[in-house]
């Protein structure tokens, strides 16, 4: 038997049995269906990727609203649409490396303070120009300039001069830092020609697809773009991201074959669909978070014993498998986790104590009133059940909390970042210096801890211009260590990638990054 | 002037006046919604700079009555202007999906009208016996149960675990009318549910109304069929409420419709509008929730006047 199997899995990779007829055969040779698939998986892989065949996305987050000018991406629709149209100069690998993309090398000065990115040549527009550093130069622009309206805005601050020389683009910064090139990862950051500064959202780009039709809110299709730089990237003929915001709808749509891939499966129907034979759920631990933040500044929370009595009160396990409902993990009161470079994993975890909670509280002498915690369920997926369970565990230590709900419609205007005490959610960032220099940096606009502490700052600025990784993961190390301790950030979790991908699709990745192998399916799946 | 023809003539100016009413009123209500256009399109990654920036792009530092009077001049010169959030030309988009909801509405409509007087006719044929309470039980029932609820139930059976219609009812414009038709069957399906009891039931109240009347008991007398008696005779006279009742439901088909569109991922307008107020984009607002008043007026004019056409004593005032 293992003979025939063998052979047929050969046939598999010559590509002269479909997945059908194999897993026919092997049920006839009696192995399981599971294993039948596996196997079937293994030898498709080997038989490498396949071309052709037409893509479609299911996805959460899209609005008839949406626009194609990257400067504007801020849900899953647009972010994908530019994955499929444009590149960036550079990408973040799934190891958390940096991958060349429209720059061939990046180098840096010794200082960390010059950038040099070598582009590549003969690279073409959908327009059919060819690209050139004046193109990148005048895309950086619009992304930093003062009239930037840009997403890429407040990571682009740190530029004091960028030059078009050649074949080559150079960014003087301000100030060192060695994770310049994380920065040009942006998902905002595609090069568009001329910088996209007359038609930013033509959709014009190098991306493997092309535009075809652009329809916000109900979908977006795009075709192979033959003259991409890279043949190896893109195996299908067209790729459709169709908005379904629904989740029942979402979940409805893979089941019955008329999507290929979904994002945000719901974690609690998430065991339920797995169950499925013809799809995957994969989860994927990434860096975005759910949280509660206080600000410093304003009173209580200005007191570090009340703001330590809060995090000890919080059931962080309990959260994980009720909110998440286990798709997640737990947090440490510090917005980096193991899935950053140069992350600490000796940081002790911040434990649930009712007893060290009771004690901070009486330390901080608050004079018992109830504490106010506003939520909404647009802050998070589940925040407000949140919120009940954190106010529960709170009450045990003798902390009364009182949950004020808000609407979802205004939440990130009105609440975040202007309220003292509030449900929110990070995204994170590719790595730690920008996670931080985004939110906990002084001077951050979105400092929304209002975390202000000079030695911080200095200590950020210190591990940025520092180049060698073990000084800096020990830099990086005492600054989570303080936001953990004397932050306004209680982070009970961080939340996994939860999508359904069919079987037919070969050739996932777990990427970290962002959602949906960081927008890389199209260009790194294949039909089997 | 012929009356009928001076009694449109006033309405139509009426309704005009009621338009504008109703842009100023939406505008307003806009605008007293905490939050713009800039803060929602960069949501949490709003910079004080960024907002700034996209403000001025905006052209919302302008005072609101400029904006509102600017948007009205637009509008009387037939231009509804662009999209604030992804400068798309709104009469284009609007266009789209304006044809969307009326297909989906018309598709509805078309089955759940008929349908509808016709149960209600058969209900009064026998009324109080089984086909009567049948009738009334499973068209009250599909109306109090919520419409999404019946959507995800028919998506379940019929796409899931049958296959036989997409629960995906994406219709662009390269489908042939046939494929359109297909695409849409279950969320027309669905809404044929959620219309049918109200018209069902006010046909069977208004011919039930008239059944006492004194020239239905000639009619039968004459030995005409209960069918047609009622058919012939009563229902010509209770055409006035029926009419009122399908035209209410007729724009609840084109303007309520937005939890039926989520659910089957239609491009219709409820969901452009959502989006839309939640983004603060108030030159699309206005334009959708003018061309909603619009249905709204239109369809209740249309009711008044066949309601009149219907009655000989209105037709013909002394």
């Amino acid at each position: 038997m293992n003979e025939q199997l063998t052979h047929m899995a050969g046939q598999v990779t010559a590509g002269k049995l479909t997945r059908r007829e194999f897993m026919g055969k092997a049920a006839a040779l009696g192995v399981s269906a599971a294993m039948a698939s596996t196997m079937f998986a293994d030898a498709a892989r080997a038989a490498g990727p396949k071309k052709g065949g037409d893509l479609k996305f299911g996805l959460q987050g899209g609005e008839s609203t949406n626009s194609l000018d990257p400067a504007t991406y801020a849900s899953s629709v647009p972010f994908q649409n530019g994955k499929q149209f444009g590149d960036q100069l550079v990408e973040v690998a799934p190891d958390g490396s940096i991958e060349p993309r429209l720059a061939e090398a990046v180098e840096g000065s010794a200082d960390a303070k010059v950038w040099t990115f070598k582009l590549r040549q003969g690279v073409e527009f959908h327009n059919g120009k060819t690209m050139t550093s004046e193109d990148v130069l005048k895309t950086m622009e619009r992304h930093s300039n003062e009239d930037s309206k840009s997403g890429a805005l407040g990571i682009m601050k740190g530029i004091e001069s960028m030059k078009a020389d050649g074949d080559n683009f150079q960014v003087t910064l301000t100030e060192p830092n060695a994770d310049l090139p994380y920065l040009m990862a942006d998902y905002h950051l595609i090069i568009q020609p001329d910088g996209g500064m007359e038609n930013p959202g033509a959709g014009i780009g190098t991306g493997p697809y092309q535009l075809e039709v652009d329809e916000p809110g109900v979908r977006h299709v795009f075709k192979k773009f033959a003259n991409h730089w890279n043949p190896d990237f893109g195996n299908f003929d067209s790729v459709e991201v169709i908005v379904i915001n629904d989740a029942t709808a979402r979940t409805a749509a893979l089941q019955s074959g008329q999507v290929h891939a979904i994002n945000r499966v719901e974690p609690k129907v998430a065991d339920l669909l797995g169950r499925a034979p013809n799809l995957t759920v994969h989860s994927t631990a990434g860096r975005g978070h759910y949280v509660f933040i206080m600000h410093c500044d304003t009173a209580p929370f200005d007191n570090n014993e009340l703001r330590l009595a809060l995090k000890h009160a919080i059931n962080r396990q309990d959260l994980v498998d009720k909110v998440l409902r286990g798709y997640g993990t737990i947090g440490n009161d510090m917005p980096i986790n193991a899935a950053y470079p140069l992350f600490d994993g000796s940081i002790p975890q911040r434990d649930f104590s009712l007893e060290k909670a009771a004690e901070h509280y009486a330390k901080s002498g608050h004079d018992g009133s109830p504490i106010i915690l506003r939520v909404a369920d647009g802050a998070f997926p589940g925040a407000v059940d949140a919120a009940a369970l954190f106010q529960q565990s709170a009450a045990q230590a003798g902390i009364p909390l009182e949950i004020k709900r808000e609407p979802n419609d205004g939440y990130w205007s009105e609440v975040w970042n202007v309220q003292p005490f509030c449900a929110s959610y990070w995204g994170g960032r590719p790595v730690q210096d920008q996670m931080y220099a985004t939110a906990y940096l002084s001077t951050a606009d979105w400092n929304d801890t209002r975390f202000k502490v000079p030695e911080f700052d200095e200590m950020l600025f210190a591990a940025r211009a520092e180049l060698d990784n073990d000084k800096r993961k020990d830099i990086y190390s005492k600054m989570g260590m303080m936001v953990r301790d004397q932050g306004g950030l209680i982070c009970p979790m961080f939340n996994d990638f939860v999508e359904g991908v069919t079987n037919q699709l070969e050739g996932w990745e777990s990427d970290p990054t962002q959602e949906m192998m960081n927008g890389n399916m199209s260009r790194k799946m294949w039909f089997a | 002037m012929h009356p009928i023809i001076k009694l449109v003539s006033q309405r139509l100016a009426l309704g005009l006046l009621l338009l504008f009413g109703a842009s100023a009123l939406i505008f307003g209500l806009t605008e007293a919604l905490p939050g713009d256009a800039a803060q929602a399109v960069l949501g949490q990654s709003a910079t004080p700079e960024a907002l700034a920036n996209l403000r001025e792009e905006m052209g919302l530092n302008r005072p609101a009555l400029t904006r509102y009077f600017e948007w009205l001049g637009g509008i009387l010169q037939g231009d509804l202007g662009q999209s604030l959030t992804n400068k798309l030309d709104i009469a284009e988009s609007i266009g789209k999906r304006l044809g969307n909801t009326l297909f989906l509405a018309c598709a509805a409509a078309v089955v759940s009208v008929p349908l509808a007087i016709f149960l209600g006719l058969l209900a009064v044929r026998y009324r109080n016996r089984w086909p009567d309470k049948l009738i009334s039980a499973i068209t009250l029932t599909t109306v109090s149960i919520p419409e999404f609820l019946i959507g995800y139930v028919v998506i379940y059976f019929v796409s899931v675990k049958l296959g036989w219609f997409s629960s995906l009812a994406m219709i662009n414009d390269t489908m042939s009318f046939g494929q359109k038709l297909n695409a849409i069957a279950l969320p027309a399906f669905v809404l044929t549910l959620v219309v049918l009891a109200q018209m069902m039931r006010m046909t069977r109240a208004a011919i039930l109304n008239l059944m006492q009347s004194a020239y239905i008991e000639t009619a039968e007398l004459k030995g005409l069929s209960n069918f047609q008696v009622i058919a012939r005779h009563a229902f010509p006279n209770a055409i006035s409420p029926i009419v009122n009742v399908v035209m209410l439901n007729l724009a609840y088909l084109v303007v309520g419709v937005v939890v039926v569109e989520v659910v089957f991922v239609y491009p219709g307008m409820g969901q452009y509008l959502v989006d839309s107020v939640t983004k603060r984009d108030v030159p699309v607002v206005l334009a959708c929730g003018v061309v909603f008043a619009a249905v709204y007026i239109g369809l209740n004019m249309v009711a008044d006047i066949v309601s009149i056409l219907a009655n000989p004593r209105l037709r013909h005032p002394k």
